[in-house]
């Protein structure tokens, strides 16, 4: 099952030329962009492993399609994502942010029933990769 | 169908490199260089074949002709203060207009910035720099201390490979610039010589004229709103003769400091004056605020014995 999260998340995976002119255009914004990647692709996972340190004072996507390149490399079987910062006053989060990597094969998610007090059903997802220890997930 | 440019024999296609012009920057761009730099005919030179060169390439493109990114690295030689920091500056604005670097930024750092401290520190720095510098120019004034040869283990070597290998795959991304004095820097290209194959326009930044310099003095007076009277001309003239003489001379650097001097002598005298004083008094230096110079003090008892 094909993972959806952030923004295009419902386009086909982006070519490296849009991801390039994603990243033009939040450089334009003066936004800092950071590439974080993880192996645990639950929704809730907010927590993604960086790749370096987020990048500031860029003007150019060629520096950060660099490094896009090389945590693919590095992390072939694993989700990778851009991230775009705002620090303006007021603002000071994420915003925007696409995946740009993902492993070959996903495996998707389980939804999980509790019963609760009262016949009452939790529910919950579970993603299948997580049942394998961390770095034996994909591939 | 067929394109009809290209159906068209090879030799009869045509094309106006006039409209082209009108239609670029270059005579604009060109002029206000010739305008803003005083001197500089070999650097200038080499700008106008760029420009010319971006012409050419254009109407080829047109033509359906293939056209390479030229390899725009570069080396700018010459002694103390004659220009080689302010046309790198400028360079970059130069080289977007002109359309040959996206961005038009420039990145200007020393072997601080790109060398590291201990071992695995520098490729990481190195690589920083790189990114913060792509779509623009890169810098790297005193080029020659990136290379130490009397330390086997200085860590400048690797920032030398990681800055070729950028320079050799990514001509589209960046530009780099090196700049310092000649003799160094001829000893820096024959110890590497991966860095002389690898920058194709070396450009030599001769010393300036007396009246170049003179001129500079004009400029920068007029900028700061300041005006030299005709006794002070002649002062100054012989303020540079003199200093040419005199050790540690450093061209328009030295020359722009002679001139700041002058403005704190100008205001002292006014001070002392300390009376009403007209607009013309504020504006105008005087021959007094350039004789004052310890130049022309250390310079008279030579010339007497």
């Amino acid at each position: 099952m094909r993972l959806t999260q952030g923004t295009f998340s419902y386009l086909p995976d982006l070519t490296d030329a849009q991801i390039s002119k994603q990243i033009e255009y939040a450089l334009g914004k003066g936004w800092a962009l950071g590439i974080e990647y993880t192996d645990d692709p639950h929704p809730r996972n907010t927590y993604w492993e960086m790749w370096g340190l987020p990048m500031f004072d860029l003007h150019d996507a060629a520096g950060v399609m660099q490094e896009v390149t090389a945590c693919r490399a590095a992390h072939a079987q694993k989700y990778v994502r851009i991230n775009a910062f705002d620090a303006t006053h007021g603002w000071e989060t994420v915003r925007l942010s696409f995946i740009v990597h993902r492993p070959t094969d996903e495996p998707g998610f389980k939804l999980e029933r509790t019963e609760d007090r009262g016949r009452t059903i939790r529910y919950t997802l579970h993603a299948y990769a997580t049942d394998k220890p961390p770095g034996r997930r994909y591939g | 169908m067929a394109d009809p440019a290209s159906a068209s024999p090879p030799g009869s296609r045509r094309v106006d490199l006039r409209t082209l012009y009108a239609e670029s920057e270059i005579g604009s761009l060109l002029a206000e260089l010739d305008n803003d730099l005083v001197g500089l005919e070999p650097v200038k030179r080499r700008i106008r074949e760029i420009a010319a060169f971006l012409l050419v390439t254009r109407a080829r493109e047109q033509l359906g002709f293939s056209s390479g990114a030229p390899t725009l690295h570069m080396a700018f030689t010459g002694n103390p203060g004659t220009g080689k920091t302010t046309v790198a500056l400028r360079m970059a604005g130069i080289l977007h207009r002109l359309g040959f670097i996206r961005k038009g930024h420039l990145v200007s750092v020393t072997r601080d910035d790109l060398v590291g401290q201990y071992i695995g520190h520098t490729a990481p720095k190195t690589k920083e720099i790189l990114k913060r510098a792509m779509g623009g120019v890169l810098f790297i004034d005193e080029a020659y201390y990136l290379h130490r040869p009397e330390n086997e283990k200085d860590y400048g070597q690797e920032a030398i490979e990681i800055l070729l290998q950028v320079m050799e795959n990514q001509r589209d991304d960046l530009t780099v610039i090196l700049a310092g004095y000649q003799d160094r820097m001829d000893r820096f290209f024959e110890s590497n010589p991966g860095f002389r194959s690898r920058i194709a326009h070396h450009v030599h930044f001769p010393d300036f004229a007396d009246a170049e310099l003179l001129n500079i003095v004009e400029k920068l007076a007029h900028q700061a709103e300041y005006r030299l009277s005709e006794d002070a001309r002649v002062a100054l003239r012989d303020y540079i003769a003199q200093r040419r003489q005199q050790p540690n001379f450093a061209n328009a650097r030295s020359i722009r400091n002679a001139f700041d001097r002058s403005r704190l002598r100008q205001a002292m005298r006014l001070v002392e004056i300390g009376a009403e004083i007209g607009a013309d008094d504020l504006v105008t230096i005087e021959a007094a605020d350039i004789r004052g110079s310890s130049v022309f003090a250390t310079a008279l008892p030579k010339s007497s014995s």
